[in-house]
């Protein structure tokens, strides 16, 4: 089994480097030119058109109401992500159990909350208040030792995130569970070969290899989610962003640069979601691959380094 | 059948049946490990021995008979004449003393060498992280890897994977080790160090039982060899014995094609 030891040293040899003509793209640099006349038209149109309205935008986009709206936007983002996640994970958990009870009630609810539009589900919420004007705690239809008027118990913030997040957590469920599944069955059976129970096996083994099936699907829910706040109109909530926007663009009769200035928060608030993401999804790799991938700046250095050679 | 002995049985199959849907795995296997013994299991695939060596630690459930471990049923209580399933928590604590190796390693990728030996101590019995991490440590070393702690498995070869499989199973201080064609998903030169270590473990007096096709293994560490073929124990003795005078025909067969 002992590595034999050379005695001779294998010998050095120079190695003159190849020194060819690299192949040459000349349909690279046609699209270059045409991709770049089409930039420049669009860039230009955008600086000259004066309904564009970038002196508003300038104006607008740091005014108070649109910060405050940027804030309840993120707030809502990220509670509802918050009750998506939990709820989704124990959804999917409920789901693989061997408890026909618990598989049951779950389907259902991935059933009903998947299937209905979640501006529809926004809507009911807000007006739950007219199937049932009090809540009651106490025994199933017995006595009730305590009542709460809807309308207090349920105010529009906490309307949108029951709307949000139960929703959310109908299609986490989904992603969690593909995750859980992508796990070799091999993970399992080591854990309880070794003495882990389900409990134990799904929370130190199984989850934390599902999340790099579940993490990157889970970046866009939370982006399509950041958008999807836009749709708490139906309730309504009327501090979030969007809605912020469009009031002032009606009230200046400007409405299309307070869309373009939403659209700038935006796309602002996702690109940093996605850069959130990538490092998330690093972390996750972990074990995955022998060396962790590169970070942007990284990518950035090596492709300009590279770029730089002849 | 074998050799009479002193020391006290620690797996007894009795007439154990396993079937998966209606292709029928065991049909009765009745064998006996005692304390001390390594016993190696050879036969043709699908003839029920890795399925066999799976039913002694519960992670199959079998249909028919009775498996014990020290005296002890394995995955059910018996009262008065009748069983009992265990509770999943019950089964799990019968398993701790029971590890098992398996053919394609099953090392937890997303942690580290050390961390992979950990987890049971940790996880399972609440050790302190500390000593458990020095006694992961250790455990790395007697199987060769002591400065391979912070390796995670998709930087370790193939034998050291196993190796580092071996010693997650110790870490749990186990009597009784299982070994699922430990070197089967090993390239030939590897096989060498993972049988070693299992060398060590056998002389160290641990109780093995060996599905293998390493009939050298078999032949010098196996204190009992048996030949497991479509369902049952078709042949079973001193591993030189048998193995010099197989007396089924199937069994020398299977050895003409494997020798």
């Amino acid at each position: 089994m002992s590595t034999v030891s050379n005695p001779e040293e294998p010998q050095t040899r120079d190695k003159p480097p190849i020194e060819a003509v690299p192949v040459r793209h000349p349909g690279r640099w046609v699209g270059v030119a045409i991709v770049a006349v089409f930039a420049a038209m669009f860039l230009h149109s955008i600086l000259t058109n004066p309904n564009w309205g970038w002196s508003l935008i300038r104006q607008w986009i740091f005014a108070p109401p649109i910060i405050k709206g940027v804030g309840v936007t993120i707030l809502l983002t990220v509670l509802s992500m918050v009750i998506g996640l939990v709820l989704g994970v124990l959804l999917a958990i409920m789901r693989l159990s061997p408890n026909p009870v618990m598989s049951g009630s779950a389907w259902v609810f991935v059933w009903a909350f998947r299937g209905t539009p979640v501006y529809v589900q926004l809507f009911l919420w807000a007006n739950i208040i007219a199937l049932y004007t009090t809540v009651g705690l106490g025994i199933p239809f017995g006595p009730e030792f305590f009542t709460f008027d809807t309308k207090t118990l349920i105010p529009a913030f906490v309307a949108a995130l029951l709307g949000l997040g139960l929703n959310e957590a109908a299609y986490m469920a989904e992603i969690v569970r593909a995750g859980i599944l992508s796990v070799d069955e091999g993970q399992e059976e080591a854990a309880t070969a070794i003495g882990f129970s389900r409990l134990q096996t799904l929370r130190h083994i199984v989850l934390p290899q599902a999340m790099r099936v579940i993490v990157p699907p889970t970046g866009n829910e939370t982006i399509s989610m950041l958008k999807t706040t836009s749709l708490v109109i139906a309730i309504p909530l009327t501090t979030e962003l969007f809605f912020q926007a469009s009031a002032v663009g009606n009230r200046l009769f400007q409405p299309f640069p307070m869309a373009i200035m939403a659209s700038i928060w935006y796309l602002a608030l996702t690109s940093v979601l996605m850069v959130g993401q990538y490092y998330i999804e690093r972390y996750y790799g972990k074990g995955a691959q022998r060396d962790l991938p590169l970070t942007p700046i990284q990518k950035i250095r090596r492709r300009l380094g590279i770029g730089s050679a002849p | 059948m074998t050799t009479p002995s002193e020391k006290p049985i620690k797996v007894l199959a009795e007439n154990v049946h396993k079937a998966f849907g209606r292709n029928e795995v065991l049909k009765g296997i009745d064998m006996e490990v005692r304390t001390g013994e390594v016993a190696c299991i050879v036969g043709p695939s699908g003839g029920g021995k890795s399925t066999f060596l799976r039913c002694i630690n519960h992670l199959e459930k079998i249909d028919a008979g009775r498996l014990s471990v020290d005296g002890e049923l394995i995955g059910y209580h018996q009262r008065s004449g009748k069983l009992y399933e265990m509770r999943d928590k019950e089964v799990a604590a019968q398993r701790r003393s029971i590890g098992m190796v398996f053919q394609r390693f099953n090392l937890f990728p997303h942690k580290t060498a050390a961390e992979n030996v950990m987890a049971g101590p940790v996880v399972v019995r609440g050790d302190n992280r500390k000593q458990a991490k020095a006694r992961a440590i250790e455990l790395l070393g007697k199987v060769g890897l002591a400065d391979r702690g912070d390796s995670y498995p998709s930087q370790l070869s193939g034998g050291q994977q196993q190796r580092v499989a071996i010693a997650r199973a110790l870490a749990m201080d186990p009597d009784l080790m299982l070994f699922d064609e430990p070197t089967s998903a090993l390239d030939p030169e590897l096989v060498g160090e993972v049988l070693e270590v299992m060398r060590q473990l056998a002389k160290s007096g641990m109780t093995m039982v060996v599905v293998t096709h390493e009939m050298g293994f078999a032949r010098e560490a196996g204190d009992v060899l048996a030949f497991i073929d479509k369902g049952v124990v078709a042949e079973i003795g001193e591993p030189r014995e048998i193995l010099a005078n197989p007396k089924s025909a199937r069994f020398q067969d299977f050895l003409g094609k494997v020798l």
